[in-house]
């Protein structure tokens, strides 16, 4: 599938900042069933080119922004090819090893009710894919999407416990439950084409390690395995890890941010 | 193993008999007048408070600028006795240096079962923001200070690595440039290797791991967290030694993944970071996004291979305290070697036998929190109430992953001016040693001594003092 991504996020400051540092994490790895035609980001008109990878194999990319302008435009154009490989990423070759990523982090620590969910839904005679969708479709049971009642910060426990919150609330609970249930498990930030014309927001999900199987995706949002209309672009132990962007600011007020995102299918 | 109750080494007078490298000192205690004692004590005082020496201790009340003791009477190691020690410091480091990488790397140690893939792995210390990232010359940990007790003529022990950034190192000068500034005819009689060389050293240490691609003299800074910090004088010390800046996070700024210093001329790019700021809060891109001491974009101008840290990010996995009863393997898997020093028999209280044998003995134990230092979060138990034992099983009962045990070992002692005279105190060493293009050891490091009578905790936050430590150029004359 031929997949068009426009994408841009505005940043306006209630005072004109003094400085704003930024660390992008938006360029996919080539490979994994992804065929990248184009790959351009730009802020406030000047091309980014990533100059690094981080621990996690992600490029990665800072710039700074200075002087008294109130906003900051990042852009993202893409055109990419997809494939339909049914969620199986398969074994990555990354500098970390799967063991690394069964330990929790601070938002995707396990609570008693994160362990009553994981251990609930586990069932011996099930194969561990068959489990870990039951795991996932748990975890959107349990938490009703509902965008602007938690944020990037909300640790895991706390979105199940109120029920409510975005896919990378989603995607911290199914983290921390299937770390609990042992199995290596990272988060994956990206872009979902979810139908022609359709505007959505970038997308986050959770892989999987599954043993003979490596790597396999899965979507608590949309209770399925991550098909075609998946761009991966990041990876991370969680939201912090692989975040599209990180910024410090010195000075500027108030943050506020707009986002547009326009995934196509060509 | 040596308890506590066994007898104690003393390395000036053992067997009824001045050992031989102290023959000169034993004579000039002898032949030093009592007055002319307290007098030379008022001047080191004075001494030190010119020059502000001062080591902030992090606890409630009293001066938190006050001045760690200092004992005259210096510390004596044969030439011998400090070429066997600095073989094996410079083994030590080796290892430590090449587990960094591997554990960063291809992680074969872990393949091999060595050490604990856990252990490594569901580290706080393991910083996965380095994996995969070759360094200058493969050299993490730069400056490294190992912590040495002794117990007999040649029984010495490490007691633990100290891989992120070891301070005490211009105690080590100062107490020297007293003791020269007090007692000149010493020096005279005596041969002595100097140290006062120390900063030359780390400033060709810090210059040999520029940036491959770096050209002409790289530049060094001293990146430190500011006067609050309780190693600040250290930190200006250092600085000014070498003749580099002195800088902290805001007169840094990164663009495009170059690292430059803010200077009256404009920006200066820099090569070469001997930073005094942990892990978490060099760079709030990266790290803890809160932290005002940083450098935002930091962490991206190191992967990038512009800028070199010293020490490395992710160090910290090498003195990781219950990593460190691994260390001895280290030296026999990468280097093929039998480690020339030796640790201390270590109880790792995560495995039950360890824990139920440190729960029976806690009272001829020293339990010490794996995360923790600056002697912080210890029990030495001999020396504890039973109330504090108590207390103390119950942490280790609740969260035993936490804790590592050792004997309390007999520390050696030296002669040290006390209230009434002249007694025996316990000692440790910290020699440092600096790894670049190649290893570099400043003869001798700086001795800490515990000041309380019986007392075997010789942190300066624990009211430990340090004592000048002599290194004797040749033993022509010795035993």
């Amino acid at each position: 599938m031929q997949i068009v991504i426009d994408h841009t996020t505005t940043y306006r400051y209630g005072d004109a900042p003094l400085r704003v540092h930024q660390a992008l994490r938006l360029w996919p790895v080539p490979g994994g069933g992804q065929v990248i035609y184009e790959w351009r980001v730009d802020v406030d008109g000047r091309k980014i080119r990533p100059t690094s990878r981080d621990g996690f194999g992600n490029p990665v990319a800072t710039h700074v922004a200075e002087g008294p302008s109130a906003a900051l435009r990042l852009h993202v154009h893409a055109e990419v090819e997809t494939l339909d490989r049914h969620g199986v990423v398969g074994h990555t070759e990354d500098s970390l090893p799967p063991a690394f990523f069964v330990h929790p982090t601070l938002l995707t620590s396990a609570d008693a009710a994160i362990l009553e969910m994981a251990h609930g839904t586990a069932r011996d005679s099930e194969s561990d894919v068959a489990r870990l969708h039951r795991l996932s479709a748990a975890v959107r049971e349990r938490i009703d999407y509902q965008p602007l009642t938690t944020d990037v910060a909300t640790p895991a426990a706390e979105a199940l416990a109120a029920g409510a919150g975005v896919c990378q609330d989603h995607a911290h609970v199914l983290l921390a439950a299937a770390r609990a249930l042992g199995h290596p498990a990272r988060y994956v930030s990206g872009y979902l084409c979810a139908s022609a014309e359709q505007i959505a927001a970038s997308h986050a999900w959770v892989e999987i390690y599954v043993e003979g199987l490596g790597w396999v995706g899965f979507d608590p949002a949309n209770q399925i395995c991550p098909d075609e209309r998946y761009v991966r672009v990041a990876t991370g132990r969680d939201y912090r890890d692989a975040a599209p962007v990180r910024g410090v600011r010195v000075g500027g007020g108030i943050e506020s941010l707009e986002v547009l995102v326009r995934v196509g299918d060509q | 193993m040596t308890q506590a109750s066994a007898p104690v080494f003393d390395e000036m007078h053992s067997d009824g008999a001045t050992r031989a490298p102290y023959a000169l000192i034993d004579a000039w205690l002898q032949a030093l007048p009592p007055e002319h004692v307290a007098l030379k004590r008022r001047e080191a005082e004075e001494w030190f408070r010119r020059i502000g020496i001062t080591f902030a201790v992090y606890s409630e009340g009293g001066d938190p600028e006050r001045l760690i003791p200092f004992d005259l009477i210096p510390r004596v190691l044969a030439q011998s006795e400090w070429q066997r020690l600095q073989r094996g410091l410079e083994q030590r480091v080796r290892a430590l240096n090449a587990f960094i990488h591997d554990v960063y790397h291809d992680r074969e140690i872990l393949r091999a079962g060595r050490v604990p893939q856990q252990l490594v792995l569901g580290n706080p210390q393991f910083r996965p923001e380095m994996a995969g990232f070759e360094l200058p010359r493969r050299v993490y940990t730069h400056i490294a200070g190992i912590d040495l007790v002794r117990t007999g003529p040649d029984q010495y022990y490490v007691l633990e690595d100290n891989c992120r950034t070891p301070s005490g190192v211009s105690y080590m000068l100062e107490n020297r440039e007293v003791m020269l500034r007090l007692f000149p005819e010493l020096f005279r009689r005596a041969s002595v290797a100097p140290v006062a060389h120390y900063p030359d050293e780390l400033l060709e240490t810090l210059r040999s791991v520029a940036p491959v691609h770096c050209r002409g003299e790289p530049t060094v800074v001293l990146l430190s967290p500011g006067i609050h910090n309780s190693a600040y004088y250290e930190h200006a010390f250092l600085a000014d030694e070498m003749g580099i800046e002195l800088v902290e996070g805001a007169d840094l700024i990164v663009r495009d993944d170059i690292c430059y210093m803010r200077t009256t001329g404009g920006l200066e790019r820099v090569d070469v970071v001997y930073r005094r700021i942990d892990d978490d809060y060099i760079d709030p891109l990266a790290f803890r996004e809160n932290s005002l001491l940083g450098v935002p974009g930091l962490y991206f101008a190191y992967r990038a291979g512009n800028v070199n840290l010293a020490n490395a990010i992710g160090a910290g996995i090498a003195d990781d305290k219950a990593v460190y009863i691994h260390v001895p393997e280290m030296v026999r898997f990468y280097l093929g070697e039998e480690p020339l020093l030796a640790n201390v028999p270590t109880f790792d209280c995560r495995k039950p036998d360890d824990l139920k044998y440190v729960l029976e003995h806690l009272h001829e134990l020293v339990v010490k929190e794996v995360h923790g230092s600056g002697g912080y979060g210890m029990l030495v138990g001999p020396h504890a109430s039973s109330a504090e034992r108590a207390a103390f099983a119950a942490q280790l009962r609740a969260r035993p992953h936490e804790y590592i045990a050792q004997p309390t070992l007999a520390l050696s002692t030296v002669p040290t001016f006390v209230e009434n005279g002249i007694a025996p105190r316990h000692v440790d060493l910290r020699p440092f040693v600096l790894t670049g293009e190649c290893t570099r050891i400043v003869p001798g490091g700086l001795t800490r001594v515990a000041l309380r009578e019986g007392s075997l905790v010789v942190n300066s936050s624990q009211g430990g003092g340090t004592k000048d430590t002599w290194v004797l150029e040749n033993d022509k004359g010795l035993d």
